[in-house]
């Protein structure tokens, strides 16, 4: 199986183990992995800003670069979610591209929902131990992947038992592509964030432009970090790690941050050069 | 349950109402249409109330100094911050329980009927004006706010109105009316327990639906031992009593009984109102002449539509099957009616929304005012209502506010948003809210709001991703002058882990560091990775060839230990 590496520009430059960690797991389940080094950005910060020509320019540019590409996985959901919600309008109609998004959008795989539903990957089966008190940040884009919906998290848990105050105030994650393969991995012991579902403040350039609410925001999330008692808070979005790590260290909050990418990897032994 | 069907209404692509069609005694006023309308004139009711400046503080309005008061102010962040998570939560669970996986489904056919009744918004408009007329309503069209006042100062003044009861309705807040009917010589009383609290408090509604989410009940006390004298209690009940003998008093007293609309439904002709506390059928029934606000959005075409959005309506809001309430008034008291008011009046309020009905933003309009969003959005939770500076806040507000009334007014609201998607998720009409934001942001730069500066960053930024090596020169520079600036060293062991932290940095970044530190790129990237991991295993492809592979394991060169771990794979 030949797999195309999207890593993004933010892991590319600030997060570079957790796309080493890509390569490397990809690797070691069989895949062929490539990295088309023209690749630069999804345009996701043009979009957001309301920047559309400039990141419909970018957008063309990525279809052109995974072209020969069978399959794309990116370690960022928001990139993937870029992708997968916005290609389609901005290259609608216009017919050098408009077919070439759509196989972008078909073969685009946001990691860990490529782990779980391409590969099928057991954990248990390959091994994985890793030792930890780890928690997860659930990053806002998997929404948009349909990685997982709180809603019906909470539906499931309200239609056997109607939850208590403190089991309401973080949701069931039990569906989450990520939880289920970190509780694959023996020795992680996994603790459930509270308010997981609540944004942790970073939206690009939101964090700039408005950071009185983004501060407000992401101390809220440090916060409930902190409560779990985790050492590690795995969170694969570079932005949000960005984010929650330099508050954290502002705050003297000593936690480590890691992707998901590079706990499975570490717990299958392939990171102890790095 | 049926949606309403392409067939039925035949409308042009806008929604302008035929006015020759209309019966005579309902064009009074405005018309709404699809005029290309100037910046919308405010309503610049700012009385004696204070609670006014809240809402129409002076424009352009700049977002930040409320901002950073409410984050600062722990009082609003716990009432707040608890209230809309526990909301959010309760929302959650009843759509759960009631629909479980179906509950997508749920809103796609809110979303649809709402968006049938505004596509079709002329049409429909129409045969509700038709249906509440012959039931005897007297039907108003008020283009602005100042027209909807004066249509019900001028029916105050006509019947000599002295006292007013009023039920909850953001329209009217919209519009200033109090202050209207204030001039006019009557007196309004809001019957609305929290905008009655408020009222006495001269505050403002922060939240859609429970617009004193802001206070706590010891302000409650207060308010209530300054404005009617009775002993300071904090006790919730007491205080619920205090206010209920109070208002009885004055619907028994009131000429005149005012209340929004929750829905219009086009085939009875009737005007629906929700509400929990029983005050809306007092103001409605009691007092002999009742005046509805309704902003001309709220159309829906039947009642078996009704079911469907009344469902969606009480469990986003309140997290309720059902609103305790449900008053569905189709006219005025008939002959064989023992109660209700012998006037029935319903003022169909545009103030800008003809404008948001283009084809572009219509989407918006079907907001139904449950609140969702506003308990759902992260934001809203740290700055309340208030900081929104408008009549609408939270999400809804975000993109509402600068539509209504001017995006040139409200420069930062379509900023104030991380773009999280919750409101998209918790919107029981499916209004992707983040969608919005950003368009309002195109917005901004193709009428040239936003700053040069900002353009021209963008643009370059932009155009250096378009050629690897302008990607990678940014890249090197960006890597460079972090961590310049954070001090941060060189880990030879660890070169993809050896980050520092800039502790205070200028420029775009200077937001980013008054909060949090910003941490530093490692002092090697993927690429420079990747490029020696092909160098590697070529040199390996070549030392299987040459048989020359056991020579790699015994330099002393750091880089073998790659090369080692590399072969494993």
């Amino acid at each position: 199986m030949r797999v195309s590496l999207f890593v993004t520009c933010l892991t590319d430059t600030f997060y570079p183990r957790t796309g080493i960690a890509v390569v490397r797991l990809l690797q070691h389940l069989g895949c062929d992995v490539d990295f088309p080094e023209n690749q630069t950005c999804c345009g996701q910060p043009m979009y957001n800003n309301g920047f559309h020509d400039d990141a419909r320019e970018l957008a063309k540019k990525m279809v052109r670069d995974f072209e020969h590409a069978q399959y794309v996985v990116t370690p960022s959901g928001s990139c993937a979610a870029m992708i997968h919600d916005y290609y389609g309008d901005l290259l609608k109609g216009d017919h050098a591209y408009e077919h070439g998004a759509a196989q972008l959008i078909a073969k685009t795989y946001e990691f860990s929902r490529f782990l779980t539903d391409v590969l099928e990957v057991d954990l248990r089966a390959l091994g994985a131990k890793w030792s930890g008190k780890a928690t997860y940040h659930y990053s806002c884009h998997l929404r948009g992947m349909g990685v997982k919906s709180p809603m019906l998290e909470v539906a499931n848990s309200a239609l056997s038992t109607p939850p208590a105050r403190e089991q309401s105030a973080g949701m069931s994650v039990e569906d989450d592509p990520a939880v289920r393969l970190l509780r694959q991995i023996e020795g992680l012991e996994y603790a459930q964030l509270p308010k997981a579902d609540q944004c942790c403040g970073f939206g690009g350039t939101f964090a700039t432009k408005m950071p009185e609410m983004s501060g407000a925001m992401v101390r809220d999330k440090v916060a409930s970090i902190a409560s779990t008692g985790a050492e590690t808070c795995i969170s694969s979005e570079g932005g949000c790690t960005m984010n929650i790590a330099g508050c954290a260290n502002r705050q003297g909050v000593n936690v480590q941050f890691k992707s998901l990418a590079e706990i499975i990897a570490e717990s299958l032994g392939l990171m102890d050069d790095l | 349950m049926t949606t309403p069907h392409e067939g039925q209404p035949q409308a042009q692509s806008g929604a302008t109402l035929r006015t020759a069609d209309l019966p005579a005694a309902t064009a009074t006023g405005f018309v709404p249409g699809l005029s290309a309308s100037e910046p919308v004139a405010l309503t610049s009711s700012v009385g004696k109330l204070q609670g006014h400046d809240i809402l129409f503080p002076p424009l352009p309005y700049d977002i930040h100094a409320r901002a950073q008061a409410a984050t600062h102010d722990t009082q609003l962040q716990q009432f707040v911050h608890n209230a809309t998570y526990l909301k959010d939560q309760g929302r959650k669970r009843i759509f759960a329980a009631s629909f479980g996986e179906r509950y997508d489904a749920m809103r796609e056919l809110g979303g649809r009927i709402k968006q049938h009744a505004l596509d079709h918004l002329d049409y429909y408009l129409e045969e509700w004006i038709d249906r509440a007329t012959e039931a005897g309503v007297q039907v108003h069209f008020a283009r602005d706010g100042a027209e909807a006042n004066a249509i019900a100062s001028e029916i105050a003044q006509r019947q000599n109105a002295k006292l007013c009861v009023k039920s909850k309705s953001m329209v009217t807040e919209e519009t200033g009316l109090l202050d209207a009917l204030a001039k006019v010589g009557c007196e309004t009383i809001e019957t609305d327990l929290g905008e009655f609290i408020l009222q006495l408090d001269h505050d403002a509604p922060s939240h859609i639906v429970t617009p004193m989410i802001h206070k706590d009940r010891t302000a409650v006390g207060r308010a209530f031992a300054r404005e009617l004298g009775v002993p300071y209690t904090d006790d919730a009940t007491t205080l619920t009593q205090i206010a209920r003998n109070h208002l009885r008093q004055k619907y028994r007293q009131a000429d005149l009984g005012i209340s929004g609309g929750n829905f219009l439904v086009a085939e009875t002709g009737s005007v629906v109102i929700c509400t929990n506390e029983g005050n809306g059928r007092l103001c409605t029934s009691v007092p002999r002449t009742h005046i509805a606000f309704v902003g001309i959005e709220k159309i829906i075409p039947k009642l078996e539509h009704l079911s469907v959005m009344l469902k969606l309506l009480a469990r986003s809001s309140t997290a309720q099957p059902l609103t305790v309430y449900t008053h569905v008034m189709t006219g005025p008291r008939k002959a064989t009616e023992p109660d209700g008011p012998t006037e029935m009046h319903v003022v169909l309020v545009d103030n800008g929304r003809s404008e948001v009905l283009r084809a572009e933003t219509r989407e918006m309009l079907r907001c139904i005012r449950c609140g969702a969003c506003l308990n759902a959005c992260p934001v809203y939770r740290k700055i309340g209502g208030h900081a929104y500076g408008a009549v609408y806040s939270g999400p809804i507000g975000a993109i509402l506010t600068p539509m209504l009334r001017g995006l040139e007014n409200y420069p930062d609201l379509p900023h104030a948003s991380s773009l999280c998607g919750a409101c998209y998720e918790a919107c029981p009409v499916k209004i992707d809210i983040p969608k919005f934001l950003i368009k309002l942001k195109k917005f901004q730069h193709q009428r040239k709001l936003s700053s040069f500066t900002e353009r021209a960053i963008m643009k370059l930024w932009a155009v250096s991703l378009h050629w690897k090596w302008s990607y990678e020169l940014g890249g090197w520079a960006q890597r460079r002058m972090l961590r310049l600036q954070a001090k941060a060293g060189r880990d030879r062991a660890k070169p993809y882990s050896d980050r520092g932290y800039v502790k205070q940095a200028g420029g775009p970044l200077a937001g980013w560091t008054q909060e949090r530190d910003m941490p530093t790129p490692p002092s090697q990237g993927f690429r420079q990775w990747w490029r020696q991991e092909q160098v590697r295993a070529a040199g390996r492809k070549t030392a299987v060839e040459s048989g020359t592979a056991s020579h790699q394991h015994t330099s002393p060169d750091g880089c073998d230990d790659h090369a080692h771990q590399g072969s494993q794979h």
